[in-house]
């Protein structure tokens, strides 16, 4: 599994724009919540199963491969569609999401019922420290897979993250990432405002991990980051990725009800027609 | 019930200068009324509730009645030690919420479901463990509790619960109620799914089988004085009901209240719950209730099996 040095950013703009709009169509028709959560943290996302993961859809129990966990699980409709486009399952699998019972609802399930899912989050805080036991577990194990965590801002709220930032830095765990989609807001206010969130990038500096601050949604910014992520070899590392939550349809960008709303048929329509002629 | 609990806090935080709503991040227009009358007694405390439920005991413990809310795993699981040690050791007048307990968010996963968190808060001295049936029964509860000299812990539904209680002078804590007579069998349960019992009372009576409902409020303290009215009926059978697991809570109570009695008085208690696994095949809390057999239909099912 190796790393390609050419990457095609059309084609993951084109990716990426083919998944909002399933994304806002399967959050108006199954009312799926959290749609602003996912637009966020889909660029990253899609980079990451593209370019970055070493991984193979087919054979998603290889112990060798690589772990993402999406430790802010209520983002897991970006998950769900990114897994189906990656072609861990059919696409068609993703027709009873929000019905009843499916496994497809509004946090991943425990592993072994959708494939490519590592944990089961939503409740927050929990994604991080499991993936640090992941990275250790390939440490002991002297196996060279990596572990990827995506983290919300409001999710830093949370001690059990900074239980396992200090932890991660102090046994220098490098092969761990984590991003933080640092989207400004958390579900009912701003998160700078809530909390004293700032300075959020020397925050996880001074907890020992390399820490590099980009744009959530430039694929090339991503890329830089995440190849300097698996050049270090003593800290993890940490990317602030500043992103805007319900990014790609202009009238949920950086509005917060999104957080919770699910698109009437007029704004579904709307936000089509917005992401079509979009690039 | 939600929207019944915002604002009684906020007819509540008018009168009481002492009294502090602390939050997790949820709940988001919803206390509007409450930060307007009393700004300086509403605390977001962001998406921490190990901090918060601390926290809350460091007010009680300095002369505050702080009252804390956020969905159930988060008011109570997550934060667990908290719970115990600064609530319940410290007996700190703390009022903990628990919202859309059960399985109010039975499509967000096991994550966000809440179906050991009265069995586990029962066995913490000292912290007494409510389930209203409706607003009413809310209302009732969240008064005294503010006012009491210890922790409880109230579990509430999300919006939209009907009014089930007609007796509305006799709610409170440690209250039983009966909501419908009957003389047969005897039902006893907490929370808003004795909707679902009253239902199927209706149903059975219809078939010439005679189910009454009552409501306990809540599982500790149990109402020693309902329960040995309620024997003295002499019932074929209790049955006991509650949106949590078989284990360790409602039924559970009543198995042991009733081991305490002399064995020529005893009754049977069949109990139904939520049984003792996880739930991944997920829909709406009607479609969960009905799966797992506490809607009426089940509850039918399980008295005609009796
Ligand atoms: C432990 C815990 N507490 C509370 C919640 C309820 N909750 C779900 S999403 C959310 C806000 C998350 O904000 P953030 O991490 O910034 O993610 P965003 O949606 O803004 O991308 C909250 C409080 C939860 N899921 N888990």
């Amino acid at each position: 599994m190796t790393i390609k040095s050419q990457v095609n950013f059309s084609n993951l703009d084109q990716i990426a724009r083919k998944l909002r709009k399933r994304l806002v169509k399967t959050s108006s028709s199954a009312k799926i919540p959290h749609l602003g959560s996912c637009l966020s943290c889909l660029d990253l996302l899609v980079y990451l199963y593209w370019e970055e993961l070493s991984i193979n859809p087919k054979d998603p129990a290889n112990p060798d491969r690589d772990r993402f966990l999406l430790s802010k699980g209520h983002g897991a409709p970006v998950l769900f569609q990114v897994l189906a486009e990656r072609g861990y399952y059919s696409i068609n699998r993703l027709e009873d999401f929000g019905k009843p019972g499916s496994v497809f609802h509004e946090h991943p399930p425990k592993p072994g019922y959708i494939p490519g899912v590592e944990a089961a989050t939503g409740s927050l805080g929990h994604g991080l420290p499991m993936a640090l036991g992941m990275a250790l577990a390939a440490r002991i194990l002297d196996k060279s897979y990596r572990c990827y965590a995506i983290l919300g801002d409001g999710e830093c709220n949370e001690g059990s993250i900074w239980e396992a930032a200090m932890l991660a830095s102090g046994i220098k765990l490098s092969d761990l990432t984590v991003i933080i989609d640092f989207n400004k807001w958390q579900a009912t206010g701003r998160s700078r405002e809530i909390m004293t969130l700032d300075p959020l990038a020397s925050k996880w500096e001074s907890f020992g991990w390399h820490v590099q601050e980009i744009n959530g949604h430039d694929f090339y910014q991503i890329k830089h980051a995440l190849n300097n992520a698996r050049d270090e070899k003593n800290k993890p590392s940490a990317i602030v990725a500043n992103t805007i939550k319900g990014k790609g349809v202009s009238f949920m960008e950086d509005n917060n009800n999104w957080h919770y709303k699910t698109p009437n048929e007029q704004e579904l329509n709307s936000a089509i027609k917005e992401l079509e002629v979009s690039q | 019930m939600r929207d019944a609990f915002a604002k009684e806090m906020t007819n509540l935080a008018s009168k009481m200068n002492n009294l502090v709503l602390l939050s997790g991040d949820i709940g988001n227009r919803m206390f509007d009324e409450f930060k307007k009358t009393a700004p300086n007694q509403f605390v977001n405390c962001g998406i921490a509730e190990a901090n918060m439920m601390s926290m809350a005991s460091g007010l009680a413990l300095s002369g505050m009645r702080p009252v804390v809310y956020t969905i159930t795993p988060f008011t109570t699981t997550r934060c667990l030690e908290q719970i115990k040690v600064g609530a319940a050791y410290h007996e700190a007048p703390v009022v903990i919420i628990g919202t859309g307990s059960g399985l109010s968010y039975s499509e967000l996963g096991p994550t966000h479901h809440s179906l050991e968190d009265m069995a586990i808060l029962r066995s913490i001295p000292g912290l007494r463990v409510l389930a209203p049936a409706d607003k009413n029964e809310l209302i009732a509860q969240l008064r005294e509790a503010v006012k009491f000299n210890g922790p409880t812990y109230i579990r509430i539904g999300k919006k939209g619960e009907p009014n089930l209680h007609t007796n509305l002078n006799n709610l409170g804590i440690c209250q039983g109620n009966l909501l419908r007579e009957g003389d047969q069998y005897l039902l006893l349960g907490v929370g808003p799914i004795l909707s679902e019992a009253i239902e199927a009372s209706k149903i059975l009576e219809e078939q010439g089988i005679s189910l009454g409902v009552a409501s306990l409020g809540g599982i500790k303290p149990i109402d020693d004085n309902f329960l040995k009215s309620m024997l003295k009926k002499k019932f074929k059978a209790w049955i006991s009901l509650e949106e949590h697991g078989i284990i360790g809570g409602l039924g559970t109570a009543l198995l042991e209240w009733m081991s305490e009695i002399s064995l020529d008085k005893r009754i049977r208690i069949k109990r139904i719950g939520v049984p003792d696994k996880f739930i991944h095949e997920l829909g709406n809390q009607i479609y969960t209730r009905k799966k797992l057999g506490l809607d009426s239909t089940g509850i039918i099912n399980t008295i005609k099996s009796l």
